[in-house]
């Protein structure tokens, strides 16, 4: 009953996230919020007993691609200006 | 206006298609066919104690071929279009904080035994070659943010992606020469469930999976860090 309690809250943060990332004026804090989404969902992965899934997911959703869009926005307001 | 009224109208159909799908669902206490054949035979046929890791390596493991065949091009597409001059840079990037860069001395050798930790136990515990090549390379993203200079060797990074890549391939094609078809890991000995050096070649396909992933994760980290300066 917890674990669904749980899920559901965090259900509903994830789509918070989504939502600011959609709608974010800064698109830094839009990259952001699309990171806590996956972070997110790896929680629940790991709620829903799929732990393989849960460590792909926290470490290339959450980790590496929120990384590569700061290099790419870094890379572009580079080229710019 | 439209726009929205479309947006709306789609939301609201998808909402009432997984409505459906929740009302009508109901909870089936006996696995199916397939997944039973996996959840009794994987012990006695592949030695495997994680079900998973015994289906993405042995049952579907031409598909993880595939899978690593993907990675590969996408790693050598990135390498092509963020071709570096060879000219000496003149980069000087923020210095990292202090925090940074200690804590970054710290975890870097963690992160990386974490790394090898998990892909080595895929075969008992939850992850794998992909896991833990991706846990390694966020430990070079992490030397990365905490040294923007830093230079990886690339020819050690490419020697170990293709020899890692090389040698799965030959392991599979050793699996149908001795064993019963391509990627079979049971050409060698199973040993007992649950130990280490168990599950036939599942943990050194897996080990070298991860290898490779973390390589060429790391390859494209570096690639991509190396452009940022460039004008």
């Amino acid at each position: 009953m917890v674990v669904i309690i749980l899920t559901i809250v965090l259900g509903l943060v994830m789509i918070s996230m989504a939502v600011t990332a959609l709608t974010a004026q800064r698109v830094r804090a839009a990259v952001l919020a699309s990171g806590i989404v996956s972070l997110i969902a790896s929680i629940i992965y790991l709620l829903l007993a799929a732990p393989d899934v849960a460590m792909t997911e926290a470490a290339i959703g959450s980790g590496l691609t929120t990384i590569i869009f700061f290099y790419v926005l870094n890379k572009i307001r580079r080229s710019d200006v | 206006m439209y726009k929205n009224m479309f947006i709306i109208v789609l939301l609201a159909g998808l909402g009432i298609l997984l409505g459906s799908f929740l009302l009508t669902h109901h909870a089936n206490k006996a696995l199916p066919e397939l997944p039973a054949y996996y959840a009794d035979k994987t012990a006695s046929e592949v030695g495997a104690a994680n079900v998973v890791t015994a289906v993405i390596v042995t049952y579907r493991g031409f598909d993880t071929l595939g899978e690593v065949t993907i990675l590969f091009v996408a790693a050598s597409l990135i390498a092509m279009f963020l071709k570096t001059s060879k000219a000496p840079k003149d980069r000087h990037p923020r210095p990292s904080s202090v925090i940074l860069s200690t804590a970054q001395k710290l975890l870097f050798p963690l992160i990386v035994l974490f790394g090898v930790y998990v892909f080595t136990n895929g075969h008992l515990t939850p992850g794998g070659g992909f896991q833990g090549g991706a846990v390694i390379a966020t430990g070079f993203l992490l030397l990365l943010m905490a040294n923007p200079q830093a230079e990886f060797k690339h020819g050690l990074l490419n020697f170990i992606e293709s020899i890692s890549g090389t040698s799965y391939v030959i392991i599979g094609i050793l699996g149908a020469i001795l064993g019963l078809g391509f990627l079979d890991n049971r050409f060698m000995s199973l040993g007992e469930l649950g130990t280490l050096f168990s599950a036939g070649a599942i943990p050194v396909i897996y080990s070298l999976i991860g290898l490779k992933v973390g390589a060429e994760l790391s390859n494209i980290l570096h690639h991509l860090n190396e452009v940022q300066n460039e004008a």
